[in-house]
This record gives structure tokens, sequence and C-alpha cells, in this order.
């Protein structure tokens, strides 16, 4: 790349890197094969894309295209004519969407918290923790949470609810139908991918009646993962975080082995450990 | 890419050459999707993975020659390709890298 109108501007990577640390969305379009090769453009939604890849027509329509998997997380190489053309190629640019972290709120400062708290962030959440009690909710209890939040779980809900999607979760640990029906109730008026609700057999059904109380039709509770997790015969609080965790992956992935809680019946947990 | 920043940020202070080799495309079973990255500085350290270990030691190599010849190049692993059966991925998968120097 040697146009002349890059040199005033912060370096590409430099550019890169802020954004990722800022965790807001942008994506690098890599020219990978053809003229220009190392050519690059980095581009994020709302802003002025910098760099080139060779030709402003092919710069517009890379940015197009960019623009269109970011949204959706997704990397991969696209062909194009050297103008941008469709069905040809003679570029090969590689695009590579750096999407923010999904999130994972938890409500509930609970046992089942902090180690919820800890996988979510290996598997690469931004993870908040929210309780209405400051005795609990405190930052000291959940160290590896990226935020601790005193407040009632409806109330974050319509601060930050707006910010949910498909790849976000919501997980129902308070096991109190004071706060779980609320929170349930406002999670449901979000496009959040997957709600988890924590309690036992009989928890769960009392909780179902004051929901369906609290107006939540069918289709609603059959958002719900309740009881939360897969069927693992999970028991202290970090297998039951794995149990959480993979049923978020599988829900994602459409797989469905084992099967989650909410589809099996009996005890959760085993009655005594089965060692091979 | 995120989690080689910090690692890019000290060599780049150091004033280290470095090349970056990304994968771009894959094929079949493997276990690193597209962006996957490593980077190898003129020293050969090296940061990330681009496989589950199977090739990083030849990208290494190749890195190393980037940073030699400042030119990029597109390199492929996998079984098909006789020239990686010593290095292929044993998953039977086929994983296409783009490497060039971080000079960008």
């Amino acid at each position: 790349m040697t146009s002349a109108d890059s040199t005033n501007e912060t370096p590409i990577f430099e550019a890169l890197k802020v954004a990722i640390r800022a965790e807001s969305p942008v994506a690098l379009a890599t020219v990978i094969e053809g003229p220009n090769t190392g050519a690059k453009l980095l581009v994020a939604p709302g802003e002025t894309s910098q760099g080139t890849l060779g030709t402003k027509d092919l710069d517009r329509v890379v940015e197009r295209d960019v623009l269109g998997e970011l949204a959706s997380g997704r990397s991969g190489i696209r062909h194009y004519g050297e103008n941008g053309e469709a069905r040809e190629e003679a570029v090969s640019v590689f695009i590579e969407s750096f999407a923010p972290p999904p999130q994972m709120l938890i409500f509930g400062a609970v046992d089942f918290t902090a180690a919820l708290a800890r996988v979510a962030k290996i598997l690469g959440y931004r993870v908040t923790v929210c309780d209405a009690r400051p005795i609990f909710a405190t930052t000291q209890r959940f160290p590896m949470a990226d935020h601790v939040v005193v407040d009632w779980p409806n109330r974050l809900l319509e601060d930050v609810g707006d910010s949910l999607g498909e790849r976000d979760a919501v997980c129902v640990l308070t096991h109190d139908n004071k706060f779980d029906v609320p929170a349930i109730t406002h999670a449901l008026d979000t496009a959040v991918g997957y709600i988890g609700v924590m309690g036992s057999r009989k928890t769960h059904d009392g909780r179902t009646n004051r929901l369906r109380e609290a107006g939540v039709d069918d289709a609603g509770l059959d958002r719900l993962r309740s009881p939360i997790g897969l069927d693992l015969g999970a028991r202290t609080p970090e297998e039951t975080a794995i149990s959480i965790c993979a049923e978020i992956i599988a829900l994602r992935t459409g797989r469905t082995a084992p099967k989650p809680l909410r589809d099996t019946e009996g005890a959760i947990h085993q009655t005594r450990n089965f060692h091979p | 890419m995120r989690e080689l920043l910090n690692d890019l940020d000290r060599w780049q202070k150091k004033g280290k050459k470095v090349a970056l080799a990304r994968v771009v495309d894959l094929e079949g079973s493997g276990p690193r999707l597209p962006g996957a990255a490593m980077a190898v500085n003129e020293d050969g350290e090296v940061v990330g993975s681009v496989s589950g270990g199977c090739v990083e030691g030849a990208v290494v190599v190749e890195a190393l020659e980037v940073i030699e010849s400042g030119e990029r190049r597109t390199v492929t692993f996998g079984y098909s390709d006789d020239e990686a059966f010593a290095v292929g991925l044993t998953c039977g998968g086929t994983i296409h890298l783009f490497l060039e120097p971080l000079d960008w």
C-alpha cells in the first residue's frame, strides 16, 4: 500500500489495538491475494474507514460487506474484481471481525455466582454481577467480575436491556421469587439469547406459576432455561458453572447432548459420587 | 489477536521486527477458526497459536523467513498437501494462513 494520504493517519495497527482494547466493534480487511497484497481497510460502524485496498470502488464494496460480517461476528475470505465487482476473483480479501465480547448478567450474589463468573470470564464474557443486597454484592466477593452492581435486577435490565442480543446471557441465580420474577419478566423484554434460571424442581414449579400470574405466556416460558444448566449431575458451584456454560454453548451450536435439565425429570444433583 | 496485544506492544517498544500469521481459511476439521493468530519476533519468540499445536513449529520457520525477506505469503497445511506431510494437521483438516510483516 503506497497511498500518500495515509501518512497523516494513525497507523492501522495502532487504531485496531485501540478499538480492540476499548471493546468497540471493528473489522480489518486485508488483501491476501491479487494486486496490493497486504493492503488494509479498517472499518468501524458509524466511522470513516481507514486505509485503502487499492481503489475507491473496491473499498466501498468491501466496507459494506465488512459491516455485515462484523454485525454477525464472522471472519472469512471474500473475492472481488479489482474494482469490487461481484462474481470475480481478481482480489481475495480476508475480513476479520472483532466483535465486542458477549455480556453475561448474573443476578444473585450467591455461592454459585463466583464460580459462574470465573467460568464465564474464561469463555470471554464481560460479566456483571447484580444483587440488591449491598453486603453480598461486593467487588471483594466477586473480584473476577467486570462490574458488581448493587441494585434490583429489573432496574439494571431497564438500564442495559437494549444492549443485550443473541450472543449475550442472563443467569438468574437468586431463586427468590421477590427478585426472580421481575428479573425474568424484564429479561424476556430484551433480545438476550440465553435466559437461565436456577432452582430446584419445586422452586421451578412455584416460579412458573408466579410468572404466569405476572403475565408471561407459553412462548416466554419456553425461552427460559429453567432449571438452569445441562443434566451433568453437577454438584459443586464450579461443576454447576460448567453445566450452565455448557448449556449456553450447546444452545448456540444447536447440539443437545447431554439433555438439558429442563427436558429431564428427577433429582438435579447426584445423591452419591460415581467414581469409575 | 486480542490475546497478543500486550506482547506485541512489548516487542514494538523494543523495536523488534515481527511477523504476524493469521488463519484465513479452514477446510474440514480444525481446532482454530479464521482469525486465530500467532506472532513471531526476530529473536524467534512466539505468542499465540493457529492450530492445536500441530503446525506452530513450521509456522515459526515461515514467519522468520517473512521477517527476513519482508514479503507476505500464504501457507497451507493439511493432509492433502504433499509438502505438509511432515507437519500436517492430525485432525485431517486443512488450514490456510496469511503471513505478513507487522509493519502497518
